[in-house]
């Protein structure tokens, strides 16, 4: 496997004056109630992870919870405390100011959950403007800055003022000022949290086919729970600055490490998350079917075809290869069992 | 003992007044105290005392300490004149080349840098002047006299009237739509027809140089109070005396420093605006939203480009909000200026005032109050305009105002050139001349007459009243407080308040007035001050209350307020004059007048930020309009109105010191005669200080029970 892009080793954030001496002092063992005795606050605690190239990994996590903290040392935007950050192998702690503003302006991008536009600057010019700061002349950055109107698509909109576009649009305007510069690592901090409900399943399921045509290696913020499940690759749970459970949604949702953890799942309707795959056996019988489902199936939209199935049914993957088998009472187990109020 | 437990501050407060009373009843008044009139302090007389420090006699009187305290601070006034001309004269000589005399001259350093502040200065409103008015130095400045003589095609006159009132207008329609735009034009023709053109544009040159440089300097100086705590808390102490100290009382060292004229005038006047624009700047950067700036760091900004392209354009409101103070601010210093020769208006009014012309004033006065006005509704336009996008116009669209501008050159020079055929004697498409303009002065004179004639008997029976009842009873009870029971109640009051840091704040306040020649003086202030703050208070508390009951009276009062406050201080002299005559009555309705503005708007302005929410769940409850406004909107709305009580008292304390040119016999004298005393800077600048001290001690006893109260209630 190649060098991961974004690489953390025990990353600890700590607000407070004799942060750094204290975190010495505590070798590696921080307990935040005694942080707090003495003035500290503890923001991230001991994040250790890393995000390969291409994928997207989404923190999820309760307001003060250190999600945002995290994101905002990952981008340098405070110092962390201690540890250390890798960005495709640089150590991001030891970047002078000019090599750090060299990486964010042409390696990163970033989305804000109130969109931070500027209030004084079009649509177009507010997404030329990362351009512009880099140096590219107006008419060229201009010229870039239109493709990503279209690409987000708010043409037509071009020369509209921040504040005569609704939210949903503004955050559109966002995403393409964070996309100008063609970053390769983008982060998103609650980028959809401060839209209507509808507006925000419309955002990400344009999010996500921009994520399909794109490919960056991305950080996602959220308090969404829904959210994390329906974006992610792999997601981080956060409490009280520490990581509880780093892990593909389906494992979460079937192995939660805590009890933190397995409180979310509870309510998580299982058959909309898990894959064909996360549920199948491995082993094929004698007594299969005629249908054929693909490994890479969300349950919910094979379960009726299972369901009215007598005979196990076999799975197949992307070159029809016959790699497991699913039984319909499987699904029901799957669907209905495994919860709390039923065991 | 129940109801003790139950409310201890207020027999706290009880038991202060008991001990003050207590004092004030067992300390005598000495048989040799008299109040000092005129400058008997100054005058030598065997009865008084001495003492020396640093090598500055002090003379005063001496009295009990209880009674009144020795002015140990006495020499102060002396030091700080001393030193000031020290540096001017003896500092630091040093060999400067001299343009005319083509030799090297010796000058003492701070000499030099002020002249040639100085000459940059005047450079400056000559070139604006010249532009507006028409003349010679600025040509002069850049070529010699010789090659004016040379070149007569070089004597340019000045803009035709015509010119500079149809610009105004076109600015003031890109500024504000058409509105504004009659506004601008017709005021602009108002002045010219009454012939006050010339003055006018001096004023308004003085403003054209000092406003710019004003934002300038407040801008930097916030940006670097921004970036830097450590300038912050440099500039906070000043910011805080600027904010109170009388603009009088600046005045004085600026003549020592940099002589009289037009020059020092802009100096002065960007010492009092600047202040006002940091504090803006500062409340503006400081009101970006985190995001904004993470968002332009995100984008690679550098420090230089998120200033300038991030922080600066988010913040624009209020940094042009800043930009109006300012120009406030040049307007009521372009009148007090005249004190120290700056031209224009602002010398008329004085010089008017000063032959109690009522008349004569009275139109200049109206004249700075519309250019007042006009400049105060564009800035504004300016701050609250949404920027237009520009890009998919054509060449026309985009340039029509310059272009209509263009246009509207060739037609006033057109005009301009008509007019010196067809009036033999003045071209009035040129300019109006000075008295050759309509005049309306007569007529307020006579009506001014005619009011004194009609009326005399009642104002003069009103006047005698009020003084003999009201004024003088107060100003006895006030000048017998001995220093040490006033201290007392002081510190009491700020150790009640906000506990033993702001009663040391305010001992220290208190101790520099009571130490200083000028105890009594300070009294007689605060007893006017006092007076007018308690009725304007009553009328702004009540009217502001009654305009809340109706949506359309809560606008009108807030605009009345609006166009009152852009009046510079100075006019409000003129209508009392006319009634009162010379007396402190005038000064009191002033006094009044001016202070009841803030009052009003803040008691609006606080019922207003009462939530709606709450008005609607008082409602749902069903209380009657009464209930509600006693029990739900006074009690929150009543920190924020006890602000507008803390501007009260600055406005009135301003207002009582500017009223020493009727007459008064307060701090505001002292600074007055000061202004024309050629030792008079320390003396001027210490009793400044004394005004912003006294009116520091109520600030900050009134900030630090509203930051308090607010934090109890919650609301921010």
């Amino acid at each position: 496997m190649s060098e991961p892009v974004i690489k953390c080793e025990s990353v600890y954030k700590i607000f407070g004056e004799n942060a750094e001496t204290m975190l010495k002092e505590a070798n590696g063992n921080v307990d935040a109630k005694t942080f707090q005795e003495n003035g500290c606050i503890v923001g991230v605690n001991n994040a250790s992870f890393e995000v390969s190239k291409g994928e997207m990994l989404v923190v999820m996590g309760l307001s003060g919870s250190g999600k945002s903290t995290l994101l905002r040392c990952i981008s340098r935007l405070t110092d962390a405390t201690g540890g250390k950050i890798f960005i495709e192998g640089q150590d991001l702690l030891n970047l002078n100011n000019k090599e750090l503003i060299d990486l964010r302006r042409n390696k990163m991008g970033m989305v804000f959950q109130s969109f931070a536009l500027l209030p004084h600057k079009t649509v177009v010019e507010n997404i030329a403007f990362p351009l512009q700061i880099k140096g590219i002349n107006t008419e060229e950055s201009i010229k870039k800055a239109m493709n990503m109107v279209k690409l987000v698509g708010l043409d037509g909109r071009e020369n509209y003022f921040p504040r005569e576009l609704s939210g949903g649009q503004q955050q559109r305007v966002g995403i393409a000022r964070s996309l100008a510069v063609e970053p390769d690592i983008w982060f998103l901090d609650e980028p959809f949290s401060a839209l209507d409900p509808l507006i925000r399943k419309e955002m990400q399921d344009e999010f996500l086919r921009l994520q399909e045509k794109l490919q960056k290696t991305i950080m996602f913020i959220t308090h969404d729970f829904d959210e994390a499940l329906k974006l992610a690759d792999r997601i981080a749970i956060m409490k009280d600055g520490i990581i509880e459970q780093l892990d593909t949604p389906a494992n979460i949702v079937l192995n939660p490490a805590t009890e933190y953890v397995r409180k979310f799942t509870e309510e998580v309707p299982r058959e909309k998350v898990l894959l064909i795959e996360d549920v199948m056996d491995s082993t094929t019988t004698e007594d299969i079917g005629d249908l054929k489902v693909s490994k890479d199936e969300i349950i919910e939209n094979v379960a009726e075809k299972i369901l009215t199935q007598e005979k196990t049914v076999a799975v197949i993957d992307n070159n029809n290869n016959i790699v497991g088998s699913i039984n319909p009472t499987k699904i029901i187990n799957t669907v209905f069992g495994g919860r709390k109020n039923n065991n | 003992m129940e109801l003790f437990k139950k409310y201890p501050k207020l027999f706290q407060w009880i038991f202060l007044l008991i001990v003050f009373f207590a004092l004030c009843f067992a300390i005598d008044v000495p048989e040799t105290y008299k109040f000092i009139r005129g400058q008997a302090e100054f005058v030598k007389d065997p009865n008084q005392s001495t003492f020396v420090f640093l090598g500055k006699e002090v003379r005063y009187y001496a009295f009990d300490v209880f009674w009144r305290l020795p002015p140990l601070l006495g020499w102060l006034p002396i030091w700080i004149n001393d030193s000031l001309f020290f540096l001017m004269n003896d500092w630091m000589p040093m060999e400067f080349w001299n343009e005319d005399t083509q030799e090297y001259k010796t000058r003492p350093l701070v000499l030099q840098i002020t002249r040639n502040l100085t000459a940059f200065m005047t450079f400056l409103i000559e070139l604006i002047r010249e532009i507006l008015l028409g003349g010679l130095e600025t040509i002069v400045a850049f070529t010699s006299w010789d090659w004016i003589d040379a070149n007569p095609w070089a004597e340019l006159p000045g803009l035709p009237w015509t010119i500079v009132a149809a610009g105004s207008a076109i600015l003031a329609y890109k500024l504000g739509g058409r509105g504004l735009a009659i506004f601008a034009g017709l005021a602009m023709t108002y002045i010219s027809i009454f012939g006050q053109w010339k003055p006018s544009m001096q004023t308004l040159s003085f403003i054209l140089v000092a406003a710019p440089l004003s934002f300038i300097f407040g801008l930097s100086l916030g940006i670097a109070a921004f970036k830097s705590k450590r300038v912050e808390k440099a500039l906070y102490p000043i910011l805080l005396v600027m904010q109170t100290m009388p603009q009088y009382a600046v005045l004085v060292p600026a003549l020592v420093l940099f002589g009289v004229g037009d020059h020092a005038a802009v100096i002065i006047t960007m010492i009092v605006a600047v202040p006002p624009m940091i504090l803006l700047t500062l409340l503006g950067l400081r009101a970006v939203p985190p995001e904004v700036i993470e968002a332009g760091r995100m984008s690679g900004c550098n420090n230089w480009q998120l200033m300038f392209k991030v922080l600066i354009p988010t913040a624009r409101r209020d940094i042009l909000i800043g930009v109006n103070q300012v120009i406030m601010v040049c307007f009521s210093m372009a009148v007090i200026s005249a004190f120290i020769g700056a031209k224009g208006l602002g010398f008329n009014l004085l010089l008017a005032l000063n032959q109690l012309n009522i008349g004569l004033a009275l139109e200049a006065g109206l004249c700075i109050s519309l250019i007042a006005i006009l400049l105060d509704k564009m800035s504004l336009a300016w701050a609250n305009k949404q920027v237009d996008y520009f890009g998919n116009l054509n060449f026309f669209q985009r340039n029509k105002n310059s272009l209509f501008f263009g246009l509207i050159m060739i037609v006033g020079i057109a005009l301009a050139y008509f007019g010196s055929i067809y009036f033999k004697e003045y071209n009035y498409l040129f300019e109006v001349p000075h008295n050759k303009g309509i005049s309306t002065a007569d007529f307020w004179n006579k009506g001014v007459d005619w009011i004194f004639d009609t009326f005399f008997v009642y104002i003069k029976a009103f006047n005698t009243w009020l003084i003999v009842e009201v004024l003088q009873p107060m100003r006895a009870l006030y000048l017998r407080m001995p220093a040490i029971a006033t201290i007392v109640l002081v510190v009491g009051a700020g150790y009640l308040i906000g506990g033993i840091r702001s009663a040391l704040v305010v001992c220290g306040l208190t101790l520099f007035i009571a130490l200083s020649p000028w105890w009594d003086r300070a009294l007689v202030t605060t007893y006017m001050a006092t007076f007018g703050v308690i009725v304007s208070c009553i009328i702004g508390f009540t009217v502001g209350t009654l305009c809340f009951q109706n949506k359309h009276s809560t606008k009108f009062m807030l605009n009345v307020c609006d166009i009152f406050q852009t009046f510079p201080s100075f006019v409000y002299l003129i209508p009392v004059m006319m009634l009162f005559g010379i007396t402190d009555t005038s000064v009191l309705i002033a006094v009044i007048v001016y202070a009841t503005i803030p009052a009003t708007r803040y008691t609006i302005e606080g019922l207003r930020s009462v939530p709606s929410g709450l008005h609607d769940a008082a409602t749902m409850s069903g209380v009657t309009k009464f209930q509600r406004l006693f029990k739900i909107e006074f009690p929150l709305a009543f920190p924020h109105m006890m602000l507008g009580l803390n501007q009260t008292i600055v406005f009135a304390l301003f207002m009582v010191i500017i009223g020493a040119f009727i007459g008064t016999e307060d701090l505001g004298q002292y600074i007055l005669k000061a202004l024309s005393d050629k030792k008079g800077a320390g003396i001027g600048l210490t009793l400044g200080i004394c005004v912003a001290f006294i009116g520091l001690i109520f600030d900050n006893l009134i900030r630090t029970w509203v930051d308090k109260r607010k934090k109890h209630l919650g609301i921010d």
